[in-house]
C-alpha cells in the first residue's frame, strides 16, 4: 500500500502547487519578461505540466529530488539530509522526555486513582494539552533563559545546554496525551481478572504493575507513538522556528511560502514516507504486545 | 520516583553552577561579531542572488569597483584605488589596487571584471540584476538578445567594458549617468574568480558548486569559513585582503533568525550583537523605556499604496488625488507605526544624496472631499467600494486599519480591506488585479533615480499602469544631465508630476530600527543601511 500511497501524494502534490497563484521567481522588485523567460527555461518550468511531470518522477525514482529554486546551488535532497537529522534528534529527545513523564505520571494516577497523586499530574497533563507550544516556548525562555540566565534561548549544538529547552517544550506537549493515555489504558487493565489472579497468587504490587500491567495498560501508548513521532518530524516547525533550530519542518513550511516547487514536493513525499513507516511500525509493536490482535 | 527526581535536580545545579559565558561577551576577546542576518541567504553567487540577507554576507566576502560609504555619502575606494571620469561623463577609466588579491593569492585584475559583467548580462545564467548594468554601452542589447530569432549572440567586445591593461578597467555608458559610481556598490556588479567558477561549472551555471565553503574565492574582506543551512555562517578575515590591515574582526558569525521575536531573546541574552529588525510592538516600549541598545537609523525607503490607474474609478487623477490628501501621516505614524517613521509626502525620501522633492501632500479633507465632488461623486452618485490588498503581515494590517478608517470618515468612501499570502498578492499585484495595494521601495543606490525610474511607463515595478510623457521624459533627460544642481531640478519637475497625477500615494518614510550592543564601534548610521564589517570592531567602554 505505501508506494500507491506515495505515488498518489506526490501526484497530487505536484499538480495542486502549480495551481497556487505566483511563482518561485516572483519578488517585490519585479523580475523583467526576459529575465522570467531566463529562469524558466534554467529550471525546465517552459516544458509542458506533463513533461515536467515525467521528468520529476524519473528524479525521484532514481533518488534524485531536484534542485532547490530558492536556494541555487543547493539540491533537495541535500537540504533534507542537512535538517533531518536535526529534527529527528529534536524528536528523539522530545518522545523521550514525554515517556518518562507521561508514562510515570500515568501509571501513578492510575494508581492512586482519586488521590492528590491522581489529581495533580492529571491537571498539569490537561495544561499540557490544552498550553500550545508557542506558548510554553516563550515562556520557559523567559524563565530560564532570561530571568534565570540558566540555560541559552535559541540555537542547536552551539552553546552549552541549547537542546534542552526546545527538547522540554517539544516533549510536554506530548507527555500530557502519554499521561492520560496510560492512566486511561492502566485502569483498565487492573480491573482485569489476570491481575486480581496475580494478586492472589501473593505477588508484589510491583511485580503485578510492572510485569502483568504494564504490558497491556501501555497498548494505546504505543498505537500512539507512531503517529507521534511522525508528527513530531513533521511538525516541529513552531519549535524550530521558536528556538532558531535548522530543522527540517522550517524548510517545509517556507518553501511552500517561497513556492519553492521542487522543495514542496520533495519535502512532502518524504514526510509522507515517514508517516507510512511510522504507522506501519506502531501497528507491529502493537501487535506484538498485544496476543489477542495477532489471532484476527 | 525519589531518585529520578533528585537526578533532575542534580542536572539543574550543575548547569546553573557552570554559568555560559554569553557569546556577546567571549566575542569581546576574540573580535567575533555576532549579527542576526533576517533569513537564511539564497546564497552568496553575487550575480544570482538577491535580497538583504545575502547583501550583509557578500559585503563582508567581495567587493566591487567602489565601497559604500560606511557614514554615507561619497563612494569609497574598492578594488578600484581611483578613477577618472571623462569630460563629456560617458567614459569611466579604473586603475585597480596593484595589491588587490583573491583570497586565493590570485591578483584582481581588470580581465576578471570584464569576464564577471559578461556573466552577469549571459542571458542563459538567469541573473535577476543585470538591469544594473544596462547603463553601460551595447550590455542591454548583449543582455536581451533572442537567439530563437536564428541571430548569433552578438560579441562581448560590443559591450562598453574593456581591460587596458591587467590593472585598468574602462566603462563607456549610454549616459552621463551620475549615479553610477554609487550603483557600483551593488553586487550584482562585483567580480568573481573566472578559474573558480569554471572549476565547478559553466560560465552560465546557477546551481555550480563554487560557492561552497572550501570551493568559494572572492577579494572581499572576509572569506568563507564555514556555512551549516538555517543555523550559522561563519566568515574570517582574510589575509589576502589589500587593506587588511584596516579590518578589526577576526570572525563573523551570520545568523538566519526570522522569528522577530526569538532575534529579541537572543539579543537580550547576549547571543547577538545586532539584530536584523526590531518586533513592531516593542518598538515603542523600547522607545519609552529608553532602552540604551535601541536604533532608530535613517532608511532610504517609502511605504507606499498603489493605485491601479486602469480600474474605472481610480482612472481619475482626482479620485487619487482626493484619496492622497484625506491620509493624516502625521497620524499614521504617530499612533500607528509608532517607531520613529516619517510621514511621507514624496516618492523619494527626502536628503537622498542631497535631493529633496519638491512637492506637497498636504492633510486636507476639505479639499479631499471637493476633489471627489468634481470626480463627479456626491449623495446621488456614491463613491463604490474600494479594495485595499495587502500581505499578511499585522503591520500592513494595522496602516490599512487606519487608512479604511480615515477614508471612511474623511470622505465617506467605503474600504474592504484584503491580505494575502505573500506570492498571491504579487502575482496579484503584476497581473493589475487590485484595486489600492500595499507597496515599499528601497534604494539600490543613494540616488533619486532608483525611485523615479521605476515609475517610467516600461518599467516592471510600476504596476500601476500609469505612465506619463512627459516624467518619463523628464527622468531620461535627468539621467543624460551633468550637472547636479540642473539633473535635480528635472527630478524634482518629474516628481511634481507623479505627486500631481498621484499613481501611488506615499505613505512614510522608513526607518531602519533594531538593537546594537554597545561594544560594537564604527557601524554608523548610513541612508543605505550598508555597513562594511572592515570598519567593524568590538571594544567595550
Amino acid at each position: 500500500m505505501a508506494v500507491p500511497v506515495l505515488l498518489a501524494v506526490a501526484t497530487m502534490t505536484f499538480f495542486l502547487i502549480k495551481l497556487a497563484p505566483g511563482g518561485p521567481f516572483d519578488a517585490e522588485k519585479a523580475v523583467s519578461p526576459q529575465v522570467l523567460k531566463n529562469l524558466n527555461a534554467v529550471y525546465n518550468l517552459d516544458a509542458s505540466q506533463w513533461e515536467q511531470y515525467t521528468d520529476y518522477m524519473t528524479g525521484v525514482v532514481q533518488g534524485d529530488f531536484g534542485p532547490s529554486f530558492k536556494y541555487p546551488g543547493r539540491s533537495v535532497t541535500e537540504m533534507i539530509a542537512s535538517g533531518l537529522p536535526i529534527t529527528f534528534e529534536l524528536a528523539m529527545y522530545a518522545i523521550l522526555i514525554a515517556l518518562v513523564i507521561g508514562v510515570l505520571s500515568g501509571v501513578l494516577a492510575a494508581l492512586k486513582r482519586n488521590t492528590m497523586l491522581d489529581f495533580i499530574p492529571m491537571a498539569i497533563a490537561m495544561i499540557g494539552i490544552c498550553v500550545p507550544t508557542f506558548l510554553m516556548g516563550p515562556l520557559l525562555v523567559l524563565i530560564f533563559g532570561i530571568q534565570l540566565e540558566l540555560l541559552p534561548v535559541a540555537g542547536w549544538g552551539q552553546l552549552a545546554g541549547d537542546k534542552i529547552l526546545p527538547s522540554i517544550t517539544l516533549g510536554f506537549a506530548y507527555a500530557a496525551y502519554i499521561a492520560r493515555l496510560s492512566r486511561g489504558g492502566m485502569l483498565e487493565v487492573l480491573n482485569q481478572d489476570f491481575i486480581r489472579t496475580a494478586r492472589a497468587k501473593g505477588l508484589t504490587e510491583r511485580m503485578v504493575v510492572m510485569k502483568h500491567a504494564m504490558q497491556g495498560g501501555l497498548i494505546p501508548v504505543v498505537s500512539f507513538l507512531g503517529p507521534a513521532i511522525a508528527g513530531l518530524l513533521a511538525g516541529s516547525f513552531v519549535v524550530e522556528t521558536i528556538f532558531q533550530i535548522p530543522g527540517l519542518g522550517r524548510f517545509y513550511v517556507e518553501a511552500a511560502l517561497n513556492r519553492d516547487y521542487t522543495m514542496i514536493l520533495g519535502t512532502t513525499i518524504f514526510f509522507s514516507a515517514m508517516i507510512v513507516f511510522f504507522n506501519l511500525i506502531s501497528d507491529l509493536a502493537s501487535l506484538w504486545l498485544n496476543p489477542r490482535s495477532r489471532d484476527v | 520516583m525519589n531518585k529520578i527526581l533528585l537526578s533532575f535536580l542534580c542536572l539543574i545545579l550543575v548547569i546553573s553552577c557552570s554559568k555560559n559565558v554569553s557569546p556577546v561577551d567571549s566575542g569581546l576577546e576574540t573580535q567575533t561579531f555576532h549579527f542576526g542576518n533576517g533569513s537564511e541567504p539564497q546564497g552568496i553567487d553575487p550575480h544570482i542572488v538577491t535580497g538583504v540577507p545575502e547583501h550583509h554576507l557578500l559585503i563582508a566576502l567581495c567587493e566591487g569597483l567602489t565601497t559604500s560609504n560606511p557614514k554615507g555619502g561619497e563612494s569609497l575606494a574598492g578594488a578600484a584605488e581611483s578613477w577618472v571620469i571623462s569630460e563629456d561623463g560617458k567614459t569611466y577609466t579604473f586603475a585597480l589596487q596593484k595589491n588587490g588579491k583573491w583570497s586565493n593569492g590570485d591578483p584582481v585584475t581588470a580581465q576578471d571584471f570584464v569576464w564577471s559583467w559578461k556573466r552577469v548580462l549571459t542571458p542563459s545564467l538567469g541573473s535577476q540584476y543585470p538591469d544594473m548594468l544596462y547603463y553601460v554601452v551595447g550590455a542591454q542589447e548583449y543582455h536581451t538578445h533572442d537567439s530563437s530569432q536564428g541571430e548569433p549572440q552578438p560579441s562581448f567586445d560590443s559591450v562598453g567594458v574593456k581591460a587596458l591593461d591587467n590593472f585598468t578597467l574602462e566603462v563607456t555608458l549610454n549616459n552621463p549617468t551620475p549615479f553610477f559610481l554609487g550603483l557600483l556598490s551593488h553586487y550584482s556588479t562585483w567580480p568573481v574568480h573566472k578559474e573558480t567558477v569554471l572549476k565547478h561549472g559553466s560560465i552560465d551555471d546557477r546551481n555550480g558548486q563554487w560557492t561552497r565553503p572550501g570551493n568559494f574565492v572572492c577579494n572581499g574582506a572576509f572569506q568563507l569559513k564555514s556555512w551549516e543551512l538555517n543555523s550559522r555562517i561563519i566568515v574570517e578575515k582574510n589575509p589576502m585582503y589589500w587593506d587588511a590591515n584596516m579590518v578589526g574582526l577576526n570572525e563573523i558569525h551570520y545568523y538566519p533568525v526570522q522569528n522577530v521575536m526569538t532575534e529579541d531573546r537572543m539579543f537580550r541574552a547576549g547571543q547577538l550583537h545586532v539584530t536584523n529588525t526590531l518586533p513592531s510592538q516593542k518598538c515603542p516600549v523600547y522607545i519609552e523605556e529608553k532602552n540604551p541598545d535601541l536604533r532608530i537609523d535613517p532608511y532610504m525607503g517609502t511605504y507606499f499604496y498603489r493605485l491601479n490607474t486602469k480600474h474605472p474609478v481610480l482612472k481619475d487623477p482626482k479620485v487619487r488625488r482626493a484619496l492622497a490628501f484625506s491620509i493624516d501621516r502625521k497620524q499614521l505614524v504617530d499612533k500607528v507605526t509608532k517607531c520613529g517613521q516619517i510621514p511621507a509626502y514624496s516618492f523619494t525620501p527626502p536628503g537622498s544624496n542631497g535631493y529633496e522633492p519638491d512637492t506637497s501632500i498636504t492633510f486636507d479633507p476639505e479639499y479631499a472631499k471637493s476633489l471627489l465632488e468634481e470626480a463627479g461623486y456626491n449623495e446621488n452618485n456614491p463613491f463604490p467600494e474600494l479594495e485595499i490588498l495587502f500581505n499578511t503581515n499585522e503591520d500592513h494590517r494595522k496602516v490599512a486599519l487606519a487608512v479604511q478608517q480615515m477614508w471612511q470618515q474623511n470622505l465617506g468612501v467605503p474600504i474592504k480591506l484584503v491580505n494575502q499570502d505573500w506570492k498571491v498578492y504579487l502575482n496579484r499585484e503584476m497581473i493589475g488585479d487590485f484595486e489600492v495595494s500595499r507597496a515599499g521601495w528601497i534604494g539600490d543606490y543613494e540616488d533619486p533615480n532608483t525611485f523615479l525610474d521605476t515609475l517610467r511607463p516600461n518599467r516592471g515595478n510600476n504596476k500601476t499602469g500609469w505612465g506619463n510623457l512627459e516624467y518619463d521624459m523628464l527622468v531620461e533627460k535627468a539621467n543624460e544631465t551633468q550637472d547636479q544642481t540642473q539633473r535635480y531640478q528635472l527630478l524634482q519637475s518629474a516628481e511634481r508630476i507623479l505627486i500631481d497625477e498621484m499613481p501611488i500615494i506615499p505613505l512614510y518614510t522608513y526607518v531602519r530600527s533594531y538593537q546594537l550592543s554597545p561594544d560594537v564601534k564604527g557601524y554608523h548610521p548610513n541612508y543605505l543601511d550598508h555597513h562594511h564589517p572592515k570598519y567593524i570592531y568590538l571594544e567595550r567602554d
